[in-house]
């Protein structure tokens, strides 16, 4: 079922997270297992609770996992890694309000240590990439949920990461922007040469942005299954949508959600005195 | 039109006002008690009890002792503040602590302080700073501890640097709290160099308000009162206008969310 790279960018391995100990201890990941290749664009789609966050926040470095481990660009993931940006699910609060537009997306260039002169060159290119080069003056909060998301991704683009990573970026926005921000997201994969690592638990929305899908299952996590998605690359909101090849993937990955809800799932390292089973 | 907003606003701005000095005036004629006297009187008495000298003998480095005293204070308060906000265990130690040295009445103070630092500008300095400092910290502790998860994981996933996440997103984000603490210490800043010249002094503001009661001079004494009151009404303009520039995002924010 595992898909291996030859020389993956991201490895998750074996990745476990228990939050507490003891008799309120929830077991949010139970095992992760697989690799992402450079330049792919990876979806991972789960159920609501299935652990999609805490897998993000171990993944980002944010959170120390219980046991096993990720590494990027063969460096094991200890604390927030130089070549990664991610956008928290919670994107407007993850903007700055006594920032401009501008200062938000320029402060982690000052933290890279970018010369002034690039920043600047930076800063503009990516709020020109998201279209918001007329609103930079702008406070955070002037802006509409939509906006503010793009802000969000600006900021981590102008980052120039070797991979990208999203936590359902799009759940809180309308439908017409959130199809907007789909084509954006896949338009600045193509052009920038990115990793993207994108978390959403809508099913549409991952058969229609990524190369491969993950499927999750609800917590303890694991990867109920990897879907491989036979798109072409030039993707269009209404004529990809309307592809058979369209219809029959997103049936499987429903039908696999479905599934996902049902099944619970117990890790191959019990606690103690814990047997060991699979049951659906 | 705007003229016309502008009267409305100062009619009633101005009508209250009016109306207690207009009536203050009556009584104090029919009346003409000595402890009352009225608002004629205390202005005719004013340029001579005031701008004679005493603005630069005694106004003046009452006002000093009190920018120093609050100014130790805030930047006290606010280094402490942001330390001891940062790092949760120290906060649970020293809060109840903190608690109990702002619940105590700074002008108690002063006697104690007189012992340790005499009864130079250092005591006075030193009353005023220790009695504005508890606000302050304590509310700098309460913004640091506020702030947002996200802020906080946004920062640490860009690995901005200790300096930067200070300077940009701490600071920042406990300003709203920090001004709440520094609005209620100037209050008690001005009532402390009041307070510790009343006590031991040879010049200042509260030396000269007491000087004149003793001297049963009440017409002058009032008038040092209403400079107080007019000390008091300037330094909070400052304060607004410093708070409306730093915190103009704030501000914002909250009109937005009206
Ligand atoms: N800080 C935490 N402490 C304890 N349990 C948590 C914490 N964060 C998340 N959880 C639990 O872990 C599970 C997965 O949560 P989360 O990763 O947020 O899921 P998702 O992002 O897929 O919706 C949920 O059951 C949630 O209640
Ligand atoms: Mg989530």
């Amino acid at each position: 079922m595992q898909h291996v790279e030859k020389h993956p960018i991201l490895s998750v391995e074996s990745l476990r997270k228990v939050y507490g100990a003891g008799a309120g201890a929830v077991e949010a990941i139970g095992n992760l297992d697989f690799t992402v290749a450079r330049n792919e664009l990876i979806c991972i789609v789960g159920p609501s609770g299935a652990g999609k966050t805490t897998f993000l926040r171990c993944l980002s470095g944010l959170l120390a996992p219980t046991s096993g481990q990720v590494v990027l660009e063969g460096k094991k993931v200890e604390g927030p890694p130089e070549g990664m940006a991610v956008v928290l699910q919670e994107y407007s609060r993850s903007l700055y309000p006594w920032m401009t537009v501008y200062d938000n997306v320029e402060l982690p260039l000052k933290a890279k240590g970018l010369p002034a002169g690039e920043r600047r060159t930076a800063v503009t290119e990516a709020l020109g990439a998201v279209g918001l080069s007329s609103s930079t003056k702008a406070y955070p909060w002037q802006l509409s949920g939509g906006m503010q998301q793009r802000v969000a991704i600006a900021r981590a683009i102008a980052y120039r990461p070797k991979i990208l990573v999203m936590d359902e970026p799009f759940a809180a926005v309308d439908a017409q922007t959130r199809a907007e921000l789909e084509d954006l997201v896949r338009d600045l994969w193509q052009r920038l040469g990115v990793t993207v690592l994108f978390v959403t638990h809508d099913i549409d929305e991952s058969v229609y942005l990524g190369q491969r899908v993950l499927v999750l299952s609800s917590a303890p996590t694991f990867i109920m299954e990897e879907v491989r998605i036979g798109l072409p690359d030039e993707r269009d909101q209404l004529s990809t949508r309307a592809l058979p090849e369209f219809a029959r993937l997103r049936t499987q990955v429903y039908e696999l959600i479905q599934q996902a809800k049902l099944v619970t799932y117990r890790t191959e390292r019990p606690v103690a005195g814990e047997a060991v089973s699979h049951s659906v | 039109m705007k003229t016309g907003k502008l009267s409305a606003w100062l009619f009633v701005t101005l009508a209250v006002p009016a109306v207690i000095l207009a009536l203050w005036t009556l009584l104090a004629e029919l009346t003409e008690s000595l402890y009352w006297p009225s608002p004629l009187a205390i202005a005719r008495v004013f340029p001579k009890a005031w701008l004679d000298g005493r603005m630069t003998e005694d106004v003046l480095p009452s006002l000093v002792r009190l920018a120093l005293g609050y100014l130790c204070a805030l930047a006290i308060g606010i280094a402490v503040g942001l330390v001891v906000g940062s790092v949760r265990r120290l906060r649970l130690a020293v809060e109840p602590v903190f608690e109990f040295f702002r619940a105590i009445p700074p002008p108690v103070l002063v006697p104690i302080m007189m012992l340790i630092a005499g009864i130079g500008d250092g005591m006075k300095i030193s009353v005023i700073a220790f009695g504005c400092v508890w606000p302050i910290l304590i509310n700098t502790v309460e913004g640091v501890r506020g702030i947002d998860g996200v802020q906080i994981d946004t920062a640490r996933s860009y690995s901005l640097r200790r300096r930067q996440r200070l300077l940009n997103v701490t600071i920042p984000s406990a300003a709203p709290k920090i001004f709440v603490g520094a609005r209620q210490s100037l209050a008690i800043g001005l009532i402390m160099m009041v307070i510790s010249e009343m006590f031991a002094a040879s010049n200042g503001l509260g030396y000269n308000i007491v000087q004149f009661q003793r001297l049963f001079q009440l017409k002058e004494m009032w008038s040092g009162i209403i400079l107080l009151g007019i000390i008091g009404v300037a330094a909070n303009a400052i304060f607004k206008l410093v708070e409306k520039r730093c915190l103009r995002w704030y501000l914002g924010m909250q009109s937005q969310e009206r």
